[in-house]
């Protein structure tokens, strides 16, 4: 294909402007003998012949049977990463909108917060008076977000949202068992046909079955059919609100009224609490919990796939059971301060991982919830909402929206007319946005649409941003009715082109191997 | 400061063209009995001036880790992370990207990964490691759920020693209360060691019904165990095996996989993470070839593009729970991915050799410290015959005069973190949980674990030893 065709017509200076380098060899291939870059601190003590122990010398290697690591220098390393981050896309770049995903700014103070030594260097089995301004951080991001949820009590254990979601459903069988004095936790979770695949998956970790309701022509809740489906066998519904059409449900106060009156608890899926924050509360929704995606909402980076953090906020009921331990505030009798200290909730379901949480992560949220404080939340879920439906309307003249109506933070345009007439599936569309220095859109989700893509713009995104983007989405609309050929090859400008996934499955080759 | 970068004007121009009056027409659809008439109550809109001032003032409440020399580990250690790793993370094309789904524009994360992945595999001789688990209490709970699937749902028990971590336990018990698995626990023995003879005598009682074992190498406690024999048996009962490792010390000890393992997890952070007060650190998992099915977690493969380069592309997505939803093999989506980026820095800082210096440095000051804390006379071996067969973590039972937590406030008062206490007073105390095991359940005992890092010296050992010497 001739350069000047596959390059695009449209630049802009929004647009990502970093020359992508190529595929590189691996850092085990730079291994040259001899090198090195980190060394043991030079030996003070006698040698410690270890042969001589008895046992540990059964179980030592000998050279021949240890790794082989790559014998590099820092010279080699820094090239070599250097080169590999000149191969990826991050929000600094420039326009991220995978929706659902919330690629917001990643404010730096944020970054210099969670790696001051005060917190970055504390072990976490350090004195407790040792500790005090971290536990008191903690402590106010269990209220904050308690507070911006509408909920009473938070724990900042989970990871992640799948890990959150995991808890949540273990506090409400343990409550399900108290409710019914040990006699049944029930056995079956509603999800909604839109659901995230984590939410069904999470089901089945907490030993529950799984029971899809399908959305109405709205894309929203079936409420008649939700219904049907509610008894007594029923632990709990799981929903995102707004869902992930971008759509918010309007029957969300029925909904979760129904759900309680046969007894069962309602879960928020907060991955996209960043419409409504400031707006609405989940809480005062009548959900019971939710977790919060901190990597989405509240700014924290997303590091290439994590760490993030995803504590579960709940209702009183639920509160003693939320997993541990979870930081609370005393006042010292003597001195009359404010101290904290770690504690497991009264009937907690227990720890789901070691320590405390994802504690740099926490640092950052709280951070950038002190920037902004309660009106720069709520400015941030009306300009994301604004911006949203900003490009769903630039957008509709020339792709199809699958659900025309106003979004929240997100919406979902379908493919499906471009496939049946010009033969361009949404993966090509995709592809050929990078080569206009976007990334693409959430694709193929949710299963719900046909050739689905999802986009959310988020708040952080400037005018001339959004604009580059719909631009560039209306020169590859064109381009799907003139030059289909061009969008099945694409991209061409990236550091590789189309891979062959069905390969890497067939003949997994999932390490390096000397040939 | 709220990061928006849209004007007011701009906003009056976007409105127009959505056709709306204002943002709040926008959420028409909230119902208005839930619609807040105020906004949340959180402390907030601070300048950055006012708000990095408050930062430093917290951070400086706490006592960092350079502020007091260290002997504490139980699984978080104050290893050294060379300088360029916070240099190179600090990329933000590496952090500020997202999960690598267009591999195209992700080959750096993809490939790092890569590397990664073939770093955990060379460290534990296994055949896959996948992208990365939360943490190292996770990595062995998914172990047990990777047995469960492996059998075929046949075989619920894990037989699961309790010489690892006890926030590992107490994590598997979490996990074990949807009745999925069923964990039986194999008690610690006087030497602090897993009951060998308890669990033979476990192994035959579940004979059939034993999916998998899970010991630690090293244990809890620092102590490498014989665990072979417990291995071999293990496998005559069909039952897969599981070790929970470190990785520093897997830069001296034989390689799990030629003990026999079948999936080896650990707690990633001492590959240069920082403490951070618990987390993030990273949970690594591998596996040999033949469970790579049932592997949880994200996988990079290496493949090539269409113009024939190599390339890489997260794989074997099936397993997961976006494309299997309630059959995935595990929840799990996001990971630790930006720990598993260092984890991989680090190991190609270090090399083989560097690895196994270090290891041999922590292990010979582990060693030392012991030594010189027994030459006190205020410390006991925590049984009878002196066991040496550990890494660089030791318990030890304090015999002094002070009660234990006035001891370790003392000696932190003094600039030393010493241990971290296990069991204090009687060891009946139910609080104490797992822990009740550890120790003689007679005596009044003060059971700590120390541990020493490649970062302490000797002149901080002896310093520390006067220390705990005089302070009796």
């Amino acid at each position: 294909m001739d350069k000047a065709a596959i390059t695009p017509e449209v630049h802009s200076d929004a647009s990502y402007n970093c020359s992508y380098r190529g595929p590189k060899e691996t850092i085990y291939e730079l291994s040259e003998v001899g090198r090195s870059c980190l060394e043991a601190p030079a030996s003070e003590l006698p040698n410690l012949d270890l042969k001589a122990i008895p046992l540990l010398s059964d179980y030592l290697a000998t050279d021949e049977e240890g790794p082989t690591l790559p014998q590099v220098t820092e010279t080699d390393i820094m090239r070599h990463y250097t080169h590999l981050a000149s191969m990826n896309f991050g929000v600094d770049g420039g326009m991220y909108p995978l929706g659902s995903c919330t690629m917001k700014y990643n404010p730096r103070l944020n970054e210099d917060a969670a790696r001051l030594p005060g917190f970055a260097s504390l072990h976490p089995y350090q004195p407790e008076y040792s500790v005090q301004g971290i536990l008191q951080i903690m402590h106010e991001l269990q209220e904050d977000l308690a507070e911006i949820a509408g909920f009473d009590a938070t724990s900042l254990q989970p990871s992640a949202g799948a890990h959150g979601e995991y808890a949540a459903l273990m506090a409400f069988r343990s409550a399900h068992l108290v409710r019914t004095e040990g006699k049944t936790a029930r056995n079956k979770v509603i999800i909604p046909d839109t659901a995230h695949g984590t939410n069904p998956a999470s089901v089945a970790m907490a030993g529950y079955q799984t029971v899809t309701v399908p959305s109405s022509s709205e894309g929203l809740v079936d409420l008649d059919a939700l219904r049907e489906l509610l008894d007594e066998d029923v632990a709990a519904f799981m929903l995102t609100n707004p869902n992930t059409l971008g759509l918010f449900e309007p029957q969300i106060v029925e909904i979760n009224e129904a759900c309680h009156a046969v007894g069962a608890f309602t879960y928020c899926d907060g991955a996209n609490l960043n419409a409504i924050l400031g707006v609405a509360r989940p809480g005062d929704m009548g959900f019971d919990a939710l977790h919060i995606n901190l990597h989405k909402t509240f700014s924290t980076p997303h590091g290439g796939g994590g760490p993030g953090a995803g504590p579960i906020c709940v209702k009183e009921e639920l509160a003693p059971f939320l997993p541990g331990p979870v930081v609370t505030k005393f006042t010292h009798g003597d001195t009359g301060l404010d101290l904290y200290t770690l504690a497991m909730p009264e009937n907690s379901i227990g720890r789901v991982r070691s320590f405390y949480g994802n504690v740099s992560v926490m640092v950052r949220a709280w951070t950038y919830i002190r920037s902004l404080g309660g009106d720069g939340l709520k400015d941030v879920a009306h300009q994301a909402v604004l911006s949203a439906n900003y490009l769903r309307v630039v957008l509709q003249d020339h792709f199809k929206v699958a659900f025309d109506t106003t979004c929240m933070h997100e919406f979902v345009l379908t493919g499906a007319p471009f496939k049946d007439a010009h033969g361009v599936r949404t993966l090509d569309v995709a592809k050929r946005l990078l080569d206009y220095g976007f990334h693409p859109p959430t694709i193929y989700f949710p299963l719900l649409v046909d050739e689905a893509m999802m986009i959310e713009p988020t708040e952080t995104e400037p005018l001339k941003d959004l604009d580059a983007f719909a631009d560039a989405m209306i020169a590859i609309a064109r381009e799907i009715k003139e030059t289909p050929e061009l969008l099945q090859g694409a991209p061409y400008t990236t550091p590789v082109r189309r891979l062959d996934e069905a390969a890497a499955v067939r003949n997994p080759e999932l390490r390096w191997r000397k040939d | 400061m709220n990061y928006i970068s849209i004007t007011q004007n701009q906003r009056k121009l976007m409105l127009q063209r959505v056709d709306a009056a204002s943002t709040d027409e926008l959420y028409e659809v909230v119902p208005e009995s839930v619609r807040l008439d105020s906004v949340p109550k959180v402390t907030g809109g601070m300048s950055e001036i006012d708000l990095s001032r408050q930062l430093a003032e917290l951070a400086n409440i706490n006592v960092a880790a350079h502020e007091y020399t260290s002997f504490a580990g139980a699984g978080c250690y104050d290893h050294y992370s060379p300088a360029f790793i916070d240099h190179l993370l600090r990329r933000p094309e590496f952090f500020t990207a997202y999960t690598p789904y267009q591999p195209e524009v992700s080959q750096g994360t993809l490939q790092a990964i890569y590397e990664y992945q073939t770093g955990i595999c060379e460290l534990t001789g296994m055949d896959v490691a996948n992208a990365s688990m939360y943490d190292g209490a996770t990595a062995l709970v998914e172990a047990a759920f990777m047995a469960l699937r492996l059998t075929r749902g046949k075989r619920k028990v894990m037989l699961v020693s309790e010489a690892l971590h006890p926030e590992k336990l107490e994590t598997m018990m979490t996990y074990a209360s949807s009745e999925l698995i069923d964990p039986v626990f194999v008690p610690v023995n006087d030497e602090l060691i897993t009951d060998s003879q308890a669990f033979l005598s476990l192994l035959e009682e579940y004979a059939g019904e034993v999916a998998a074992v899970l010991l630690p190498y090293p244990n809890f406690f620092g102590i490498i165990e014989d665990v072979s024999p417990l291995i071999i048996a293990a496998k005559e009962a069909g039952a897969y095996v599981v070790l929970d490792t470190n990785p520093i010390m897997l830069g001296l000890l034989k390689r799990p996989a030629e003990l026999g393992a079948d999936i080896v997890v650990g707690e990633g952070q001492p590959l240069g993470s920082a403490m951070s007060f618990g987390g993030p650190g990273l949970g690594y998992f591998a596996c040999t070839q033949k469970c790579v099915r049932q592997l949880p977690g994200r996988l990079v493969g290496r493949t090539t593009d269409v113009d024939g380069n190599r390339g890489y592309v997260l794989t074997m997505s099936t397993r997961e729970q976006h494309i299997r939803r309630e059959k995935a093999t595990s929840n799990i989506c996001s990971n630790h991915a930006l720990n598993a980026l260092i984890a991989g820095m680090y190991l190609a800082a270090v090399g083989s050799k560097g690895l196994k210096d270090i290891a041999t440095d922590c292990v010979t000051k582990a060693h030392y410290l012991r030594n010189e804390l027994l030459t006190t006379g205020l410390f006991v071996s925590p049984k009878s015959d002196n066991v040496q067969s550990f890494g660089y973590e030791f318990p030890l039972v304090y015999t002094g005069s002070l009660p234990i937590t006035l001891w370790h406030d003392e000696l932190f008062e003094r600039g030393y973190l010493a241990g971290v206490i296990l069991a204090e007073g009687s060891l009946s105390n139910e609080d104490e949980g797992h822990l009740d095991d550890t120790a003689d359940n007679s005596a009044e005992t003060s059971l700590v674990l120390f541990a020493t890092t490649e970062k302490r010296t000797r002149a901080e050992i002896d310093e520390f030893v006067q220390v705990v010497k005089d302070l009796g």
